[in-house]
């Protein structure tokens, strides 16, 4: 009698664009207990095919390095259940959506953080070690709006799920945008006006349809469509004021 | 169809895209009827006579509903961009597409009677 | 794609255009019942200022609306360059606008 299996379909190939060249290929995985979707993965790799790439680090669902896309959905592969997505026994994977492939499940994240330095995400210091530190009132609207944007660990799922981010190829994307955000509102940060106007070009904050797909797949519960909202407000107010 | 696009706010922006576009294509020929009533009334009533089928007073139905759908949605998106955030994102949009109902099928009480 | 100009025009026009629909809406229900006749809608319209500019502020609002809205559409599906993008939204602007301004004329000279 043979153990139970999964017939897991993974994708192989390297190249640009959406998927570039390559093919689903197919293996039975044997299935374990308290199985996830990158369990599935590394047996592939250990047993099968060692030339299967993929990419994972704490493998405990902190660092977001493991995110692929499990049947049609961007997730943490660390963090899926083999219950919650195998539909008759079989798992689809694939690397992550909207980004270049370097090979199989490994995503060229470099477009991403590219994005991320675009969107003016590098904090701009206004004072130096030798000035007192800034006190910053946990309690104001502003550092709230900080802490509920700060969490993000730049996994790719939200940029994975946008459909703006598919369809225009300036769009900076969610978690570059709610980054900047996290900065608009950091009172220490001296750089607002460069980064409204970061965020105001061809594919800047304007753009967001408010889909909310960044919001149903973050796997940390952020809202980047909130912060995107913010940035269209505070750009609206800075154009207003002339300030763009 | 895509699986990452499977959430009720993938929808609502479908159905307003799609509510915009059909209303921007209805748009010039709604212009271009109402046209004839400067120099051609009795071409205007023409195509008003359309109006008594009950195919034309569906499709009447059916704008109406994508008008009111592709309002309520607007104003949903604004309340998101302008007003403090609200977790009942999904509630608007229903919302949205209730009170649109409501508007359209109201309409088209009037049209039949 | 949108700045943050568009943005702004796009969402004024729309909240300009909002009583607008309402009241389009009503006074369609109100007007349906019992028929539509070329001669019943004239009889009301002609000559009349307010109509005139409630629905001369709705042609010039939702041509400067749709005309934007199209160019996202287009922009995400077809990705056409910025001088394309640019001649079309003017385009559409100009086409609805002067076909919009001219049934509104129609209606209420």
């Amino acid at each position: 009698m043979s153990a139970p299996s999964l017939r897991v379909s993974v994708w192989r190939g390297a190249g640009t664009g959406q998927h570039g060249a390559g093919e689903y290929q197919a293996f039975d995985v044997p299935v374990q207990e308290s199985q996830t979707v990158l369990d599935l993965v590394a047996w592939i790799q250990q047993n099968a095919d060692p030339t299967l790439a993929y990419r994972y680090a704490c493998r405990v669902g902190m660092c977001g390095s493991c995110a692929m896309t499990v049947n049609g959905v961007p997730r943490w592969t660390c963090r899926t259940h083999i219950d919650k997505v195998a539909q008759d026994g079989a798992v689809t994977i694939g690397p992550l959506r909207n980004l270049p492939v370097i090979k199989d499940l490994v995503a060229d994240m470099d477009p991403f953080f590219d994005k991320w330095i675009e969107a003016g995400g590098a904090f701009a210091p206004t004072r130096t070690r030798a000035d007192a530190v800034e006190p910053i009132d946990p309690a104001t609207p502003a550092r709230r709006a900080v802490d509920a944007a700060i969490e993000c660990i730049n996994c790719g799922v939200c940029y994975a799920a946008c459909d703006v981010v598919s369809a225009n190829p300036d769009y900076l994307g969610p978690a570059a945008l709610n980054r900047a955000w996290s900065l608009v509102n950091d009172v220490k940060d001296g750089a607002l006006d460069a980064r409204l106007t970061a965020v105001s070009g061809p594919g800047g904050c304007h753009n967001c349809h408010s889909q909310q797909g960044c919001v149903a797949h973050c796997p940390n519960d952020l809202n980047p469509t909130a912060a995107i909202a913010g940035l269209k407000r505070a750009t609206v107010r800075a154009a207003l004021r002339g300030k763009l | 169809m895509r699986t990452h696009r499977n959430h009720a706010l993938w929808y609502a922006f479908a159905l307003h895209r799609a509510s915009g576009l059909l209303l921007a294509l209805f748009l010039p020929a709604h212009f271009w009827v109402l046209s004839y009533a400067l120099n051609d009334a009795a071409a205007l009533d023409g195509f008003l006579r359309w109006t008594d089928y009950t195919a034309v007073k569906v499709a009447e139905f059916g704008l109406v509903f994508l008008l009111a759908v592709h309002l309520f949605g607007g104003l949903r998106l604004m309340a998101l961009e302008w007003l403090p955030w609200s977790p009942r994102q999904k509630t608007y949009a229903a919302g949205a597409v209730a009170g649109a109902g409501f508007l359209a099928v109201s309409f088209f009480l009037g049209a039949i009677r | 794609m949108l700045g943050v100009r568009l943005y702004m025009l796009q969402r004024i026009t729309a909240l300009v255009m909002a009583p607008l629909v309402i009241g389009h809406i009503a006074v369609m229900i109100y007007a349906v019942q019992g028929g539509l006749s070329a001669a019943e809608i004239l009889g009301r319209t002609q000559g009349s200022a307010l109509w005139a500019l409630f629905y001369g502020t709705f042609a010039i609002a939702v041509a400067l609306h749709a005309a934007i809205g199209v160019r996202v559409i287009v922009h995400e599906t077809l990705g056409p360059g910025r001088g394309a993008l640019a001649v079309l939204t003017a385009s559409l602007f100009v086409v609805l606008g002067a076909m919009g301004l001219y049934a509104v004329h129609a209606v209420t000279a």
